[in-house]
C-alpha cells in the first residue's frame, strides 16, 4: 500500500475516533453541564435529607440552576448541612425556601428553591434559613396508619 | 529419602521464580520502551504505519460489535424497564453501561485478540527469523525501531476505538429503542444527557481505555519479544497474549471501577 493511502486511512481513523469522542461529549453527555461556568455556594440545614446525593440537581421552578456540592452532618445541631453550588447567573432572595423533593414517585431527589420577597440577595457562603426536609415514606405511612386507627377508635364510641 | 511430593513443590517454586523473573524483565522492557520512544516521536511516520495496522484494521470489528452490543442493550434494557413502566430511561441505561463499562472493556478485549495477538506474532516471528538480531548488527536498536512505535500506536488507538465503540453502541440502542420499538425520542436523548456526566462518566471511560491500551500493548509486545524463537514458542506466546491481556483488562477494570465509581 502506498504511503499516501496509509496516511489517508490513519487520518480517517483518527478523525472518526475524535468524532466519536465529540458525539459522546455533546450528544450523550451534556457539554453545557460541564463545569457549568461560575458558581457560588449557599448552605442549607435540613432535618432529614432522605436519599439526596451529591451532584443532585437544584431546581427552581423546574429549571436546573445548580448542583449539590457536598452533604455533611452538623454535629452541633444534629442536622444535615447541604452545600449547593448555584450558577452565578441566578440570584435568590434571602428568604428563599429550600425543600427536598422527589421527581416522580420513585425518581431521584433534588432540591427545589422557591424565591421569597426579600430585597437582599443570598451571597456566597450564606445559609438558607427556611428549609423543608425530605418526605420519608415510612413516616407518612405510619402517620396514616395511626390516623386510621384513631378514627376507628372514635367511631366505635 | 525425600518425600514423593518434593518434585511437585520444586516445580511450583521454579515456576514462581520464573514468573517473578519474567515480571522483572517485563518491567525493564517497558522502561526501555519508554526510554527509547524519542525516535518514534522524531519519526512520526513509524507510528502512523503502526496506527494503520493496530487502529484502522481493528476499526471494522469495533464498529460492528459496538452496534450489536448497543442493539442488544436496547432490546434487553427495554424488556426489563418496561416492567416498571420506565422505558423512557432506556437511553440512560444504554449510554451509562456503554460509556462506563462495556465500551472500554469489550473494545479492549476485541483489541487484544485482534491487534495484540498480531503484534505478538509479528515480533515473535521477527525474533525467530533473526530480523531483530540483524537490526542490532546494523546498530539499529530494535526496541526504538520496532517496539516503541507499536507501543505508542496501541496506546493512541485504544481510547479512540473505545469511543467509537460507545458512540456506535448508543446509536445501536437508539435504532432498537426508538426506531424499532418506539420509545419516545425526546425522553431517550434528554434523560441520557441529564444523567451522563462528562467528567464522571465519559472522561473516566476514556481514562479506562487508555490504561487498557497501555496494558494490552505492553503484554503483547513483551510476549512477542520474549517468545522462544520457534514456531511453537511464537504460537504459545500469541495465546498467552490474548489470555493474559484479557485477564489484565478485567482485573484492571475492577480496580479502576472501584476507584472511579464507588463514591456516591
Amino acid at each position: 500500500m502506498g504511503r499516501s493511502m496509509l496516511d489517508l486511512w490513519v487520518g480517517i481513523f483518527v478523525v472518526a475516533g475524535m468524532a466519536a469522542l465529540v458525539i459522546l461529549a455533546f450528544k450523550v453527555g451534556n457539554m453545557s453541564n460541564f463545569g457549568g461556568g461560575d458558581t457560588y455556594e449557599i448552605n442549607a440545614n435540613f432535618d432529614n435529607i432522605g436519599g439526596l446525593k451529591p451532584r443532585a440537581p437544584i431546581k427552581s421552578a423546574g429549571v436546573v440552576v445548580g448542583r449539590v456540592k457536598s452533604i455533611t452532618f452538623n454535629n452541633e445541631r444534629f442536622t444535615a448541612k447541604v452545600t449547593m453550588a448555584v450558577e452565578s447567573a441566578y440570584k435568590f432572595p434571602k428568604d428563599t425556601t429550600a425543600s427536598i423533593l422527589t421527581a416522580g414517585l420513585l425518581g431521584e431527589q433534588y432540591i427545589g428553591l422557591e424565591g421569597g420577597g426579600d430585597d437582599k440577595m443570598l451571597n456566597s457562603g450564606d445559609s438558607i434559613r427556611l428549609t423543608q426536609s425530605a418526605v420519608v415514606l415510612e413516616k407518612l405511612i405510619s402517620q396514616f396508619l395511626f390516623d386510621k386507627a384513631a378514627e376507628g377508635g372514635t367511631e366505635k364510641k | 529419602m525425600p518425600h514423593r511430593s518434593l518434585p511437585t513443590v520444586r516445580s511450583i517454586g521454579a515456576k514462581a521464580i520464573d514468573n517473578v523473573l519474567r515480571l522483572g524483565y517485563a518491567t525493564r522492557f517497558i522502561g526501555l520502551t519508554l526510554a527509547h520512544s524519542g525516535t518514534s516521536f522524531a519519526r512520526p511516520g513509524l507510528i502512523v504505519r503502526e496506527l494503520y495496522y493496530t487502529g484502522v484494521l481493528s476499526m471494522i470489528i469495533i464498529l460492528v460489535s459496538g452496534l450489536f452490543v448497543g442493539m442488544v442493550l436496547g432490546l434487553q434494557g427495554y424488556q426489563t424497564l418496561t416492567t416498571y413502566g420506565s422505558e423512557s430511561a432506556l437511553g440512560v441505561l444504554v449510554a451509562l453501561s456503554l460509556v462506563r463499562e462495556l465500551g472500554p472493556v469489550v473494545s479492549a478485549l476485541l483489541f487484544a485478540s485482534r491487534a495484540g495477538s498480531a503484534m505478538t506474532a509479528e515480533i515473535g516471528l521477527m525474533k525467530a527469523t533473526e530480523q531483530l538480531s540483524a537490526m542490532e548488527m546494523m546498530a539499529v536498536d530494535p526496541i526504538a525501531r520496532v517496539v516503541a512505535p507499536r507501543f505508542w500506536a496501541g496506546v493512541i488507538s485504544m481510547p479512540l476505538l473505545a469511543a467509537m465503540f460507545s458512540a456506535m453502541g448508543v446509536f445501536g440502542g437508539y435504532i432498537v429503542g426508538v426506531v424499532l420499538i418506539g420509545v419516545d425520542e425526546g425522553s431517550f436523548w434528554s434523560q441520557m444527557q441529564s444523567a451522563v456526566d462528562i467528567r464522571e462518566d465519559i472522561v473516566n471511560g476514556v481514562i479506562k481505555s487508555f490504561v487498557f491500551g497501555i496494558a494490552i500493548t505492553w503484554i503483547s509486545l513483551f510476549e512477542g519479544y520474549d517468545a522462544p524463537p520457534t514456531a511453537e514458542g511464537v504460537s504459545g506466546a500469541t495465546t498467552r497474549t490474548v489470555v493474559t491481556s484479557s485477564l489484565a483488562v478485567l482485573a484492571l477494570d475492577f480496580i479502576l471501577t472501584s476507584f472511579m465509581f464507588s463514591g456516591a
